[in-house]
């Protein structure tokens, strides 16, 4: 797809510099001239958008790290100190704790995309495993940034999340502690996760580069999910895609601007302005929103080991799904069963998440008592999370690989340029193409 | 960049277009993003700037009823040694009768003190060749004496020999009471 | 797209707000209006003034307020903030109030402990030297530092505004309330071992307001806001600016996306 360059040095330093290290002609290359499907959506610019998510919170947190201070009984006040008395501190700060979870919105909305549209399918699949590799990096890089400000959440956060390794039989124990560096979570626990807080967002850096060196190989996905054609399929990166990124990253960070700027902290948890206590954990422990549908899979077992497992398998179901999906056609734009099944599971996510906030034994409608099935209550925040989760692993192994081999899809157009084409002629979409034969 | 924008790919764009109209939309776009680059960048310099707590810590209060002549009391502020020195009427008499040597950096003795105050000298206490923290002694004009690179300064604290360009400096201070200061 | 796209951040949203839910046995806090709510909403700095008052000779006598310096009260937007003085060290009623309390230093010649005036740049001092001594003088109870109280609860200005109005009712039957112990039906639990601490003329105010217990919790939590996150003010003020900006150029990027797609179907 990259195919022969196009790029031709207009002086002589720049023939002098493209003969020695010809950085100029693989940024026009990849930045430039990149042919890209003319027919991308909104949804393709959530790639800019995390770019520029993961930019903010490495500049913000390198500064940020410049004055807050690692230790048990500073670490509070140090983060304090920067919102107070540090010039510009409660900007940088709260761009820092409000850009992660903009940096999630993003990475959800974009992972969601890949799902939807097949972008997964080959010849994409190690494009995808590295995006499931980014995004597990975020969640370790997130985790241990929450536990920095050592409020009671980041406290009995680390306390929670770091015990689930101790339900591994025989190694769980001696690793936990290990991890600790001590017998608790306590003053060297805190230290270590700084010293890899600051360095994960630049292993993420680095497996970006790859994600779109990935990305790079065979090209954009497009959201009729066929191959591009021709030339008359695609246009040059910039200025089209960069202009229309640059907007949709302007529009985002509209919303986050009104994070930053007037609620600054309803995305956090009060509890996490009371400095650590190991003595009293606080009433309702819960992680930051983005981590709930995984918290909410974690309890819906009462099995401590099954439930670590299960947790983990959610997130390794994502790295074997070019897999596991059978179908030819790669868009679901032209699978409307499998539309269906991806809206349920959309919605099937997102009921994790209000499961995993809410204490697993409490009424999901009030006053309304059903039946006792096996350990509690039908109509308890539990047994929701056992249905959201028996969805989220059916989806991925039951409902993909079955579909593809069941569902006649539409018929999809024979190039990209056709439907659009057919469209402005008023005729029905791809209505004279037969099915995509090759992924 | 406006130009980048409109050269690239197949833009021919249709008849009865004006290019100024068009070239002035990709040009105000590009001068708001430079914009916004250019006001979010202060607060990401202004940040390592002293703090609002450093700020507060930056003039202090001296009680000098303490010190005895001959005495030196050298104390932190903003970081750096200050030396409040108690001068004798020998040290000032030797001060004031250099005042027209020949100096680096020539000053008179009064000048470094404040009005009817000649027995108290507050200095700076770094050496104003690389910083260091000159001792009160040595060299050979009664005053203070640099061990890194060999300045000596005189019971006035100007510099007399070696390699620093400047008089130790004299900072702002002033006082409140017949015995105390506030500096800074 | 772009409306479902919409759509979908808005279910997010609603999805974000959710972990606020917590699950006590407290009555929901009170309503009141705060001068400092909204986009564009501003301290009143004589109730500032005020509620300094009020912590200054209620609370402090068991609340710390670790992260709050004597400088602080006169820094833009504190209660004593004169535009004269840009430096809040060099604020007189800051430098007076600082005077008024004692301050531990070590004496420079003997190494002794000894008691000195506050400076400007002195922190508050805490009213018991230990968390131990805290509990010791009440009944087993810690009186949690106010630093950042109204940020550290949920609906944190409501809360604790109704802890400080919600005493005087009659417990439910079957609650025992121990000696040295409270009913506040606005705390969890009910149970609170912090006595009543307001009452009609207890703080007299300076600028005649009359000194209702109403008018005491509010003002008292109206200071307490401030000193929670000094720097709101500034943030929306920044934030108006930028929101502002930020329409105008994707106003424009949207403008140059539509030009330069304008001969492309797509």
């Amino acid at each position: 797809m990259s195919g022969h360059s196009t790029y031709e040095p207009k002086s002589g330093f720049e023939r002098w510099l493209d003969e020695r290290l010809p950085i100029l002609r693989w940024s026009a290359d990849h930045m430039m001239s990149f042919p890209t499907p003319k027919n991308l959506n909104y949804w393709w610019t959530f790639g800019a958008i995390l770019a520029m998510c993961l930019g903010v919170q490495i500049v913000t947190g390198i500064i940020l790290a410049m004055h807050y201070v690692p230790h048990e009984s500073l670490a509070f006040n140090s983060v304090e100190r920067i919102m107070r008395d540090v010039n510009y501190g409660w900007l940088i700060r709260y761009l820092h704790a409000n850009g992660a979870s903009m940096f999630f919105i993003a990475v959800y909305i974009h992972m969601f995309r890949g799902l939807y549209y097949g972008s997964y399918k080959a010849p994409r699949e190690v494009l995808w495993i590295l995006g499931c590799i980014i995004f597990f990096l975020m969640i370790a890089t997130a985790f241990m940034g929450y536990v920095l400000p050592w409020g009671q959440m980041s406290f009995h956060g680390a306390v929670v999340i770091t015990n689930l390794i101790g339900s591994l039989p025989i190694i769980g124990k001696p690793v936990t502690t290990w991890l600790w560096g001590g017998f608790a979570v306590g003053g060297a626990t805190l230290n270590r996760f700084f010293s890899l807080h600051y360095l994960l967002p630049f292993m993420i850096a680095g497996v970006v580069g790859l994600h779109i060196w990935a990305l790079h190989v065979p090209g954009n996905n497009n959201p009729t999910g066929v191959n591009v054609k021709s030339k008359e399929d695609t246009v040059p990166f910039h200025p089209y895609y960069t202009v229309k990124d640059g907007f949709a990253m302007s529009v985002f960070l509209i919303m986050f601007a009104v994070f930053v700027f007037y609620f600054p902290n309803v995305l956090g948890h009060a509890d996490n302005y009371v400095p650590a206590n190991p003595l009293v954990t606080p009433a309702h422990i819960v992680p930051e929103w983005y981590l709930l549908p995984f918290y909410a899979i974690l309890r819906a077992v009462p099995d401590k080991l099954i439930g670590v497992l299960l947790m983990f398998g959610a997130i390794a179901a994502l790295f074997i799904l070019p897999w596991l999906d059978t179908s030819r056609v790669r868009s679901m734009r032209y699978r409307p069963t499998a539309k269906l099944y991806f809206m349920i599971f959309v919605l099937a996510c997102i009921v994790l998440g209000f499961c995993g906030a809410h204490p697993p034994d409490q009424q999901v409608i009030n006053g309304f008592a059903t039946f006792q099935l096996l350990d509690s209550d039908l109509n308890t925040w539990v047994w929701l999370s056992r249905i959201g989760t028996l969805y989220y692993f059916a989806f991925f192994f039951f409902i993909l690989p079955l579909l593809g081999l069941t569902e006649t899809p539409l018929p999809t157009p024979e190039s990209i340029s056709e439907p659009v084409l057919s469209n402005s002629a008023n005729a029905p979409a791809g209505a004279a193409a037969s099915p995509e034969k090759r992924g | 960049m406006a130009d980048t924008a409109v050269g690239a790919g197949p833009d021919h764009h249709a008849a009865g277009d004006d290019p100024n109209r068009r070239d002035f939309i990709h040009i105000a776009a590009s001068v708001a993003a430079l914009g916004a680059v250019g006001a979010l960048a202060w607060p990401f310099i202004d940040q390592m700037n002293p703090a609002g707590d450093t700020l507060a810590l930056a003039s202090i209060e001296f009680d000098l009823s303490k010190v005895v002549e001959g005495q030196q009391v050298t104390l932190k502020f903003r970081g750096k040694p200050l030396f409040v020195r108690h001068r004798t009427s020998a040290e000032i008499a030797a001060a004031i009768k250099d005042d027209h040597a020949s100096m680096r950096d020539p000053q008179t003795d009064e000048v470094r003190h404040k009005p009817g105050k000649a027995e108290w000298l507050i200095l700076l206490g770094s050496c104003t060749h690389l910083g260091c923290v000159p001792t009160f002694g040595g060299g050979e004009y009664g005053g203070w004496f640099c061990p890194c690179h060999g300045s000596v300064y005189d019971t006035s604290g100007r510099i007399r020999k070696g390699p620093a360009p400047k008089n130790l400096e004299v900072p702002e201070y002033a006082f409140l009471s017949e015995t105390k200061v506030k500096v800074g | 797209m772009l409306r479902k796209g919409i759509a979908l951040a808005a279910l997010g949203l609603a999805f974000l707000a959710a972990p606020a839910l917590a699950n006590t046995n407290a009555l929901p806090p009170k309503e009141a209006h705060w001068s400092d709510s909204g986009p564009f909403g501003k301290f009143d700095q004589a109730q500032l003034q005020r509620g300094y008052k009020v912590y200054r000779e209620v609370c402090s006598a068991c609340h710390s307020m670790n992260l709050m310096y004597f400088r602080n009260l006169g820094q833009p937007g504190g209660p004593f903030y004169e535009e004269k003085y840009k430096n809040p060290n060099d604020n007189p009623y800051v430098k007076s109030i600082a005077k008024d309390y004692q301050v531990d230093d070590i004496d420079s010649e003997t190494g002794d402990v000894v008691k000195r005036a506050a400076t400007s740049a002195d922190a508050f001092p805490a009213p018991f030297p230990n968390e131990a001594a805290a509990r010791a003088s009440n009944g087993g109870a810690l009186p949690p530092d106010l630093s950042v109280i109204i940020k550290a609860r949920e609906e944190g200005q409501e809360y604790v505004y109704s802890i400080l109005t919600g005493f005087g009712a009659a417990p439910p039957a079957g609650l025992k309330i121990e000696a040295g112990k409270y009913y506040n039906p606005y705390f969890p639990g009910g149970v609170i071992g912090m006595t009543p601490p307001l009452a009609a003329d207890k703080v007299t105010f300076d600028d005649g307001t009359k000194s209702t217990v109403d008018q005491q919790a509010k003002d008292v939590v109206a200071f307490l806001t401030w000193a929670s996150d000094p720097k709101a003010q500034e943030r929306k003020q920044f934030g108006l600016g930028a929101m502002i900006y930020l329409l105008i150029f994707s106003g424009l990027l949207y403008a140059s996306y539509r030009r330069i797609w304008r001969n492309v179907a797509h």
